[in-house]
């Protein structure tokens, strides 16, 4: 079994290598292909990757950050105007694999991993193809929703709005082993204050599904609350409403379901985890 | 900051030492540092070649045919080893000191007992291809019930694990299905007591998880031997053991090794060297069989699970004067060191305290889980978590400080032990006691003065005539009393996890198991844990 | 079987191999040009035994594809200590036993070196965050936090 590697200057070609080969893969930062191969898990013919450095970088778009796929989780921590996103890189890995997972990679981490695509759900990003269809923007969640099925294209960049004046992003990953380990939960809450009660509030999950998701029960009950104890009543009994957390070595469903509720309080209370 | 109370026990100790109290470098430490340190895997060879095996999904299951036809086919692949190319391809790791029946296969024959048993090994030019031959080999498999806790395999009707043993308990002396300890009459006991305590704890398989996988490297060697670069703990045992699989004189084997990426018991089983020798005899060129993380974690031993029921009779003035255990080793599907753990800890039961009525029942029992091994204090660890969790309900059920307790029951030099042999060197008391001091936990005074050199003996040394004849003459297996559930007096047991309910003791015992086969080699009592010995 | 040209430096020396599509960086450095420092422990990116810096940066030589380190500067253990003068990492890691089984330590000491090079004083938290993807399984990891601290303050009392 050989694998061929296939290396272009530019994205686009990249792309089109992609699209012509059903046994080639993308390679962002390889922390997912590499393990693959190491583990003899990896049934591909090609690897296909870019040096593009536009694919790398991150920019600002009028009220959106245009951050490129290639961008690296360290990419991220170094870009202070980025600083809303930095908790979620930092809870990437340890410093050698936050210098080589992409936030492209990030979308297609299988549960429990993606822990950085659970912050970016809920800052209502979108995401961009490369290629053909390339420049178009859709819907994260789309992306998510289909990247089994689909899963054979390359992201170009993630387009993450500017969080709004007085909004708050919080962001937790609950893990059992400190000070890093694999997710058993992991939540991102973007908080639009007015006055003191919410308004428009984004709630995502890592790990409580096959793929990060929204919880709209919780976004529903925390709609006009307040961040207090009786405020988020009613979003902790819906906790884990639309969820479907998987058994496996870190937690099992039961655990992941008991837990929620618990490190939901602690985030919109401002508790420490 | 180490801390040394050469007040205690001052005059037993010679404190004219050279080495001992004082800070050493270690002697690897350099080599460490400079990433110089050779483990098993940092030696080149030429030529070397990768071998992984295909390994069973299922729990149990007879196997119908193997078909390696597509394997073979794939460029790259030097050789297909199979259970039929291994030439003595039954052993059990304590059979160096002819310590119970051989009962594991290199390559599983005919049936898997576990998820994760090695079937067939492919030995090829890379490891990508030895994968790729690996995915491609088809086993037949018929699955089979299996069972895969330790009191549902004792009782009537369960899957037969191994059938070396086919009452699923190891068989000591090929005649008891436990290890017995019997001393005084724990139901005088318990019938004096002012309170009785019966509990339920257990303790999951562990994983040592060292950084360092499990793997070795065979390579031909001159003079017609084989060196063997491996990760192993105990060299030894696997030089005998390889030898014996492989039907070799030892002297054909150069086994080097000693220097362990964390082995912590993990290493013990030898796990790779036999089929990397076989490898390399096979092919004529060095090869390298290493365990990915997965099949560390899934595979690879871990310490094993135990089960324990403990009840305890306590006085209001603190003595314990009855306590009866009940425990059981999961080996998983074979022996290895199981057999043994389960030795220890009967050596190791009541615990450190002087009890004058004492029993207990210890099994090593086989389910259909990865094989257990030994791992840190293996065979002591969970009937210690059992026993100090239960020393800590009984302090609090009388109203009694915890380590008060501790010091009022511990072993003092010159009592007689449930083993029947004197307690020497003993020093729980002072352990306790510099505890509570470090941890500011405060402790009466006539609880400092205490000491485990006096109030010994005397009374607390008589050998106690013991009550039921019938635990006294050895008899088999099949003839020995039922062992009767313990009824909880005081709280039901607690439950392991939601909607699981324990399964219930067995109302019957085990059944008798076959006898010996008549070529089976003759067991040995074994002897290190009998013997009289300093701590 | 095809294979690339890899040209890189190793620890300030060129080095030119060829290497097999899909091979990564640890294998390069182990296999092809024996360098036996950096350790195979997962190959998933859980333990940090591989860790190596390139052009200064702490990766892990397991997850690297062999052919992206092309013209850049990889840094292994091997190439911490000045000739027969011990990198004072090294040294604080001796005195402070912050090895036992030593497996981890190639990998450890270089994602501590990746650390001081960048921030020559770090705060204890710092150091428990630079070792955060690097497991030992002997230690505790309470030696090597020690060792690593007490190496920044003896680089900053000697310069």
């Amino acid at each position: 079994m050989t694998i061929a590697v296939r290396t272009f200057s530019q994205l686009n070609e990249a792309a089109s290598a992609i699209a012509s080969d059903r046994d080639a893969a993308f390679f962002g930062g390889g922390t997912l292909i590499m393990r693959g191969i190491n583990e003899g898990h990896a049934h591909i013919s090609a690897i296909v990757r870019t040096t593009d450095a536009e694919f790398r970088a991150i920019r600002t778009a009028g009220s959106n950050f245009e951050i490129g796929a290639g961008a690296t989780m360290s990419d991220v921590l170094a870009n202070r105007e980025l600083s809303f996103l930095h908790e979620a890189a930092r809870a990437v890995g340890g410093p050698a694999i936050r210098n080589m997972a992409t936030v492209g990679g990030n979308l297609f981490a299988r549960s429990p991993y993606g822990d950085f695509t659970a912050a970016l759900l809920a800052l209502d990003a979108r995401v961009a193809a490369a290629g053909s269809s390339g420049g178009r923007e859709t819907p994260l969640a789309d992306l998510l929703r289909d990247r089994e099925r689909n899963g054979h294209g390359v992201i170009s960049h993630v387009s993450v709005p500017r969080p709004a004046g007085g909004a708050e992003m919080r962001f937790v990953k609950v893990s059992r082993v400190k000070p890093k380990g694999v997710s058993v939960i992991t939540i991102a809450a973007y908080l639009p204050l007015s006055g003191s009660r919410v308004q428009g509030a984004r709630i995502a999950y890592g790990a409580m599904a096959p793929t990060p998701v929204r919880v709209a029960a919780v976004e529903q009950a925390l709609e006009g609350k307040t961040l207090d104890a009786s405020g988020v009543a009613q979003a902790l009994a819906v906790a884990t409403d639309g969820t479907s957390p998987a058994s496996d070595p870190i937690a099992s469903e039961w655990y992941r379901r008991e837990v929620a509720p618990v490190h939901l309080k602690r985030l919109l209370l401002g508790q420490p985890a | 900051m180490l801390e040394f109370r050469k007040e205690i026990f001052a005059d037993e100790r010679d404190d004219n030492l050279n080495e001992i109290g004082q800070p050493t470098q270690r002697q690897d430490m350099l080599g460490h540092v400079t990433g110089r340190t050779r483990f098993f895997d940092d030696h080149a060879f030429e030529g070397l070649l990768h071998l992984k095996v295909v390994r069973s999904p299922h729990h149990h299951a007879r196997i119908r045919g193997i078909d390696t036809s597509a394997a073979e086919r794939i460029a790259g692949v030097r050789r297909i080893i199979r259970a039929a190319d291994v030439p003595h391809n039954l052993n059990t790791l304590l059979s160096l000191i002819g310590f119970g029946r051989d009962d594991e296969p290199a390559l599983a024959e005919d049936t898997v007992r576990y998820v994760g048993e090695p079937i067939v090994a492919i030995v090829a030019d890379s490891e990508a291809t030895a994968y790729e031959a690996v995915n491609a080999v088809r086993v037949d498999y018929e699955v089979l019930p299996h069972v895969l806790d330790v009191e549902e395999a004792l009782a009537p009707g369960a899957p037969q694990v191994n059938p070396a043993y086919p009452g699923n308990a190891f068989e000591y002396h090929d005649l008891y299905n436990h290890q017995k300890l019997r001393f005084g009459d724990v139901e005088k006991g318990f019938a004096q007591a002012d309170y009785v305590l019966d509990e339920r704890y257990q303790m999951s398989p562990i994983e040592h998880a060292p950084t360092e996988t499990n793997g070795s490297i065979a390579a031909p060697e001159t003079n017609d031997r084989f060196v063997v670069h491996t990760s192993t703990q105990a060299l030894f045992f696997s030089l005998g053991t390889s030898a014996k699989l492989l039907d070799l004189p030892s002297n054909r084997l150069h086994f080097i090794g000693g220097t362990v990426g964390g082995g912590f018991g993990g290493k013990v089983d030898t796990l790779t060297e036999p089929l990397s020798i076989l490898g390399a005899m096979l092919t004529g060129a060095p090869v390298r069989y290493v365990l990915n993380r997965e099949e560390e974690m899934q595979a690879g031993p871990p310490r094993g699970a135990e089960r324990w029921y403990v009840k305890d009779g306590v006085m209001n003035d603190g003595r314990i004067v009855a306590r009866q255990l009940r425990g059981y080793f999961d080996a998983g599907a074979y022996t290895r060191l199981s057999s043994y753990a389960v030795h220890k800890c009967t050596a190791h039961i009541p615990g450190p305290y002087t009890i004058p009525n004492v029993s207990s029942d210890v099994f090593c029992v086989f389910t259909h889980r990865t094989p257990a091994t030994a791992m840190r204090g293996f065979g002591v660890t969970g009937v210690d978590f059992a026993l100090e969790c239960q020393m800590d309900k009984l302090a609090r059920a009388i109203g009694m400080d915890a380590i008060e307790f501790r010091i009022l029951n511990a072993y003092r030099d010159g009592d007689m032990k449930a083993h029947r042999r004197e307690a020497k060197n003993c020093a729980l008391i002072e352990c306790c006691q510099v505890a509570a001091e470090k941890a500011n936990w405060p402790i009466r005074d006539e609880f400092k003065q205490m000491s485990s050199m006096t109030g010994g003996g005397g009374e607390r040394a008589i050998m106690p005539v013991n009550a039921p004849a019938r635990y006294d003459a050895p008899q088999p297996a099949a003839a020995q009393p039922p062992l009767q559930p313990a009824v909880a007096p005081s709280a039901p047991p607690p439950q392991p996890a939601p909607a699981a309910q324990p399964a219930p003791p067995p109302a019957q015992p085990a059944p008798p198991p076959q006898p010996a086969q008549t070529d089976q080699k003759r067991t040995y009592r074994f002897s290190s844990v009998v013997g009289t010995r300093r701590r | 079987m095809t294979k690339t040209p890899l040209q890189f430096r190793l620890n300030g020396a060129e080095k030119a191999v060829f290497t097999e599509g899909g091979q990564n960086l640890l294998d390069v450095l182990r296999r092809e040009v024996g360098d036996f420092a950096p350790k195979y422990g997962c190959g998933q990116g859980a333990c940090g035994v591989c860790t190596v810096l390139v052009d200064g940066e702490p990766r892990l030589s397991c997850l690297t594809l062999a052919e992206t380190v092309q013209g850049q500067a990889v840094e292994t253990t091997s190439g911490l200590a000045d000739g027969p003068e011990l990198h004072v990492l090294q040294t604080a890691f001796m005195e402070h036993f912050a090895a036992q089984c030593g497996f981890c330590t190639p990998g450890m000491l270089m994602a501590a070196k990746a650390l001081l090079d960048t921030n020559p004083t770090p705060s204890r938290d710092d150091v428990v965050e630079a070792i955060s993807g690097n497991i030992c399984r002997c230690t505790g990891y309470e030696p090597i936090i020690d060792a690593i601290l007490d190496a920044a303050h003896n680089r900053r009392r000697s310069a």
